[in-house]
Formats: C-alpha cells, sequence, structure tokens
C-alpha cells in the first residue's frame, strides 16, 4: 500500500508540494523567515531558532523511530565524511550568518515580500549551487577524505535506537525549560 | 480562524508542527524534509537553459539530476505556505531591506542586495559541499541520529554565530 503510495511520482510531487505548503506556512508563523529574527539567533539575543529546530528535533526524533520500529518507513541517514561535513558546514555558516536566511527560509521569506532574499538569497544560493557543480570534479578529492560513510549514533555504538532517543529527548527538554527560564 | 490570522506562534507549537510533517514525509512519501537540494537541481535546470543538454554530463548532475522532483515540489510549496501565513494575518509587505538592516546598518538595497549575494552563495556552495543544509542537516538528519548531520549542524552554528558577532560586533563598531 505504501510502497504503491511511495511510487505514484505525480502523487508524491502533489504531496511534496502540500508538505512544503505546510512548512513554509509554520516557519512564516514561528517568524524564522525573518533576517531579524535569525541574525538575533546568531548573536545570541533570540532562541526563536533554536526553541524551533530543537522541538522539531525531538518531535520528529520520537515519531520517526516509532515508524521505522512498526516498519512504516526506513531512515535515510546522509553520507559525510571529514572533509566534506566540516568545511561544508562552516562555509555554510558562514553564508548563514552573512545573508540571515537559510535555504528553506529564504524561499519562505521570498513568499513575504522580502526582496532581498529573492533578489541576494535565492539567486546567490543558485549561482553556489552552480559553482559547486563547477568545481565538483576538482573537489573529489578534498570531500572523500576521511570518509565515514552514513552511520547513525545507534549504528555506531551498537544500541537499540531507543537508548539514545530518550536521552536526547530528555536533554532537549531540559535545555528548552533551561532557555525558557533564563527569559530568552 | 483567529488562529490562522495571528501574527506568531509559540516557537513550540511550529517546532511540533514541522515534527509531525517530518513523520507525514518519511510516511507518505519515505523521505526527509530537505530545501537545498532543490537549489542544485535548479541550478542545473537554468544552466540547461543557456548551454542545452551537455550540462547533463557534468559529474554533479549526474548524480543530482537537474529535474523537478519531490524535493523541489516541496520548496514550491514553501514559498506558497509562507505567502499564504503572511496573507492571512496581513504581514505581507514588499521590503527591498530587513528592517534590522535597515535600522542598524541603514544602508539601501543595492548594498544589502550585495551582502545577500555573497551570503546567499557561500551558503549555496556550503550546502552542496556538506550535502545538506539547515533542514536537511539541521531538523531531518538530527531527528535521524545520523553522525554526519549532527557534525553539520554544529558547524552551521558555529560558523553563522561567528559570522554574525563578527558583522555586528567588530565590523559595525
Amino acid at each position: 500500500m505504501l510502497a504503491v503510495l511511495h511510487a505514484n511520482r505525480r502523487l508524491q510531487l502533489l504531496l511534496g508540494f502540500l508538505l512544503g505548503i505546510g512548512f513554509g506556512f509554520l516557519l512564516q508563523k514561528g517568524g524564522v523567515t525573518y533576517y531579524d529574527v535569525i541574525i538575533d539567533q546568531l548573536l545570541l539575543k533570540d532562541f526563536t531558532v533554536v526553541k524551533i529546530m530543537l522541538t522539531a528535533m525531538v518531535t520528529g526524533m520520537i515519531g520517526v523511530h516509532l515508524l521505522v520500529r512498526f516498519g512504516l518507513t526506513q531512515l535515510h541517514p546522509k553520507p559525510g565524511s571529514l572533509g566534506a561535513t566540516i568545511p561544508g558546514s562552516l562555509i555554510f555558516g558562514i553564508g548563514f550568518g552573512t545573508l540571515g536566511y537559510c535555504p528553506g527560509t529564504a524561499v519562505a521569506a521570498v513568499g513575504h515580500g522580502a526582496l532581498d532574499a529573492l533578489f541576494g538569497g535565492v539567486a546567490g544560493m543558485l549561482l553556489g549551487a552552480a559553482a559547486f557543480a563547477a568545481l565538483y570534479p576538482k573537489l573529489k578529492p578534498i570531500l572523500s577524505k576521511a570518509d565515514f560513510g552514513n552511520p547513525t549514533f545507534p549504528q555506531m555504538l551498537h544500541v537499540n535506537p531507543w537508548t539514545v532517543v530518550l536521552p536526547i529527548v530528555a536533554v532537549v527538554v531540559g535545555l528548552l525549560y533551561w532557555i525558557e527560564s533564563a527569559g530568552l | 480562524m483567529d488562529i490562522f490570522t495571528a501574527p506568531r506562534w509559540s516557537a513550540y507549537a511550529v517546532g511540533i508542527g514541522i515534527g509531525v510533517l517530518s513523520w507525514l514525509a518519511f510516511l507518505l512519501s519515505n523521505r526527509p524534509l530537505g530545501c537545498s537540494t532543490a537549489f542544485a537541481r535548479s541550478a542545473g535546470l537554468l544552466e540547461r537553459l543557456f548551454r542545452g543538454r551537455k550540462v547533463d554530463e557534468k559529474p554533479y548532475y549526474q548524480q543530482f539530476a537537474p529535474q523537478i522532483d519531490w524535493e523541489w515540489a516541496l520548496v514550491c510549496g514553501v514559498l506558497i505556505g509562507a505567502l499564504a501565513s503572511s496573507l492571512l494575518s496581513g504581514q505581507f509587505a514588499w521590503l527591498w531591506a530587513p528592517t534590522k538592516w535597515a535600522a542598524e546598518i541603514g544602508t539601501g538595497a543595492p548594498t544589502r542586495w550585495l551582502v545577500a549575494l555573497l551570503g546567499g552563495f557561500c551558503a549555496g556552495f556550503g550546502a552542496r559541499w556538506a550535502g545538506g543544509c539547515t533542514s536537511g542537516h539541521g531538523i531531518s538528519g538530527t531527528l535521524q541520529l545520523a553522525v554526519s548531520s549532527w557534525i553539520a549542524a554544529i558547524g552551521f552554528f558555529v560558523g553563522g554565530i561567528a559570522t554574525a558577532m563578527l558583522i555586528y560586533h567588530v565590523i559595525l563598531t
């Protein structure tokens, strides 16, 4: 039943679009489609972005691991290597701090009329992606340095996923409680 | 419905909502939510307009074919969702430069657009280098407990915090 649904290309495009509408709606309602909110997070003045990301992470973590447990989906952990993940994430961070949007929130910001997100952000990200595609053959030796594959922490530690999920949920709930009581 | 016209929802409600969307994405589409691969595909589609089918021979586009896929549809949806939300709350407004930028940096749109273009370039380049962005690694990857995504999420914030601090606390003082 699910396999038939997953294989229906047109229905999947529609589902992607509908899930995107929900995602964009929530991002705007959360205020994280605004440069001011994202920059104030990076300046550690307003913790809205972290609150949303951590809440989404633990909610998603519990539900997705339950779905996997009942055989309704599979995990798709991304592969990584020290040469790809570390420099790539730092370069992304420099862009994130300069632009004040990330790829998803930049598109959502265009949705509420932010022209800098369109002519600066989205245009720059397309150019950046094109430049990466052009340089990809030359970057390949760096990207494959210290390749560690696509393990998850439970796989790496050879433990049941819940042994990792439950402590993380507890730590994140504690952290959010602390952020709230610190008035951030 | 007041809730849909409210300008802002609690961060926790929004976070839970995004978490639930990730369940639906895994259940109905067997995919994690992500955004930056769609930028790579779009870049390829745009290149194809200028250079034709030769673009498809590039090794990177053989891995991420320039085509409209699930994630591409998702990113279109993000635009429509944010548009709908801002129209309902009356927050939709064409804005040349962000409020904080205008207040604290005080330059007009051309400077902001140029800086945003540079920032966007690094974000687009870095997201492809790291294999994901704040959605694909930062939310979807961390919730799967993927090792690569936890490292990437830390890198995103280390780089982002350092850069924002440099701009607002060093360059602007």
